[in-house]
């Protein structure tokens, strides 16, 4: 075989093809081999937010393994529409929250035409036998990008029992605060969604190091971070109302 | 192209052994004298991005020598057959293949570490130091030399890395791999847990290392 010109069209196409075809190859093996550990990983965060949100700190100490089968144990999963009412035959895992915060208007509200599904969780007591606390998801958009969190309501449906917070990419050291634990244990000192009757969610304020406990529908803000917490605040305020069918139904 | 690497190989005729002092200079030599960050200056975006913990860092450090490593040898394996005119793309499109590869092990076996260090994983592929070792050494050399080249080279990135991670973690959160250190009342460091505190710290090492190599830039 005579010497390749290297500066061919031709061999700059297919080399270029080669090259593509391998790393492509090399990619897809690689991720279709780990899809089954990702999701696994995905689902046990998830499982595991929404313990702590209900039982707090202790979870911190839970192995793995644990998280999936006290889950298993005491929570029941359902999904709920706006009006409140079961969804039959659909499965709170399979809900992507993200898709169906793309059903609100800006305002919060629902599209016209649109029926969200909201997953809801329901932690049992040790024996099974009654609802310790009610895990509702949330989503919104922070400052850059989505975020998310668990709200753990009281068995009054009133107290928020505690929040875990998550976002994409909030910055780190101010709006990624959120993630922390004393940020989050701010929405766990009592704090209200009910005022009366009314529902008037919980508010981060703006500044820091302000003390809140006399609200009860009024937390600590994040110094630097005023824009992730008005995020944080239209995203609780947002699916509160959403489930505020589904929390009145189960009051009566 | 093609005969500029063919004369670099005429020049090295005679077979070396792996480890001669040449090619130990290749794993030393990064590490102090010609350090990619410190020295060439390349690759700080991610020195001032990830260092505010010492874990999430420590994973960077690797999967930045991973991506090195396998580019480098691979780019010096394919030195004589890829087109001069494509070659950068080439480049390009085996590291980044290398880094999604390296993004998705870590969300399947670090998923929290994976979190903390989110977009930063994607944008090794924009890091200098693996497109400039790739371009600089990987296509005039054999894949031997790419290989130590690579090793000296990460290492060097890790080893201004980890310091920078440490000096932030313990002054930015007052602890260590995430063990507290400076006591619960510490209240902690906002400059240093910031981009600011990292160029602080990175410019201090550097005036370290710089006074005490007698390194001067060349005008």
């Amino acid at each position: 075989m005579s010497k390749l010109n290297k500066n061919s069209s031709g061999y700059i196409f297919g080399f270029a093809l080669l090259v593509i075809l391998v790393c492509g190859v090399l990619l897809s093996v690689v991720s279709g081999a780990l899809a089954e550990k990702q999701y696994e990983e995905r689902e046990l965060e998830r499982k595991k937010f929404i313990l702590k949100a209900a039982l707090g700190d202790k979870m911190d100490e839970v192995e793995k393994p644990d998280i999936a089968v006290m889950y298993d144990k005491r929570v029941k999963e359902s999904v709920v529409n706006s009006k409140g009412e079961v969804v039959e035959g659909l499965a709170a895992n399979t809900v992507k929250l993200k898709n169906e915060y793309k059903k609100l208007e800006k305002n919060g509200s629902l599209k016209a035409g649109e029926s969200i599904n909201l997953p809801v969780y329901e932690v049992m007591n040790e024996d099974g036998s009654a609802v310790d606390f009610y895990v509702v998801p949330t989503y919104g958009f922070g400052l850059w990008d989505n975020i998310w969190g668990y709200v753990a309501l009281q068995k009054d449906l009133n107290t928020i029992n505690g929040v875990v917070l998550d976002h994409k990419g909030e910055t780190p050291g101010l709006g990624a605060r959120i993630t922390e634990d004393k940020i989050q244990k701010r929405y766990s000192a009592g704090k209200k969604i009910f005022e009366g009757d009314k529902l008037v969610s919980v508010t981060m304020q703006k500044g820091e190091g302000n003390d809140y406990s006399s609200d009860p529908h009024a937390v600590d803000g994040m110094s630097g971070a005023t824009l992730t917490a008005d995020g944080v605040n239209t995203m609780m305020a947002n699916y509160m109302n959403l489930y505020l069918s589904f929390i009145n139904a189960k009051k009566s | 192209m093609s005969t500029e690497t063919q004369a670099v190989e005429a020049e090295v005729k005679e077979r070396e052994p792996l480890f001669s002092k040449k090619n130990r200079k290749l794993i030393s030599n990064p590490l102090d004298a010609d350090n990619p960050i410190t020295v060439q200056v390349l690759g700080v975006c991610s020195a001032l991005a990830v260092t505010v913990k010492l874990i999430p860092t420590l994973y960077m450090c690797i999967s930045v020598l991973f991506v090195l490593i396998f580019s480098n040898v691979a780019i010096s394996l394919l030195r004589n057959v890829i087109p001069g005119r494509i070659r950068i793309i080439v480049q390009l499109l085996v590291v980044a293949s290398l880094v999604a590869v390296v993004d998705q092990v870590l969300q399947a076996f670090a998923y929290d570490v994976s979190k903390q260090l989110s977009v930063f994983v994607g944008l090794i592929i924009t890091n200098c130091i693996i497109m400039g070792r790739l371009e600089a050494f990987a296509l005039a050399n054999k894949p031997g030399p790419a290989f130590l080249d690579a090793v000296g080279n990460g290492l060097g990135y890790a080893v201004i890395l980890i310091p920078v991670a440490f000096f932030r973690e313990l002054f930015g959160s007052g602890s260590l791999f995430g063990f507290n250190i400076l006591g619960e009342n510490y209240p902690g460091n906002g400059v240093m847990m910031s981009p600011v505190g990292a160029c602080i710290v990175l410019g201090l090492l550097i005036w370290f290392q710089r006074s005490r190599n007698g390194y001067t830039e060349e005008a």
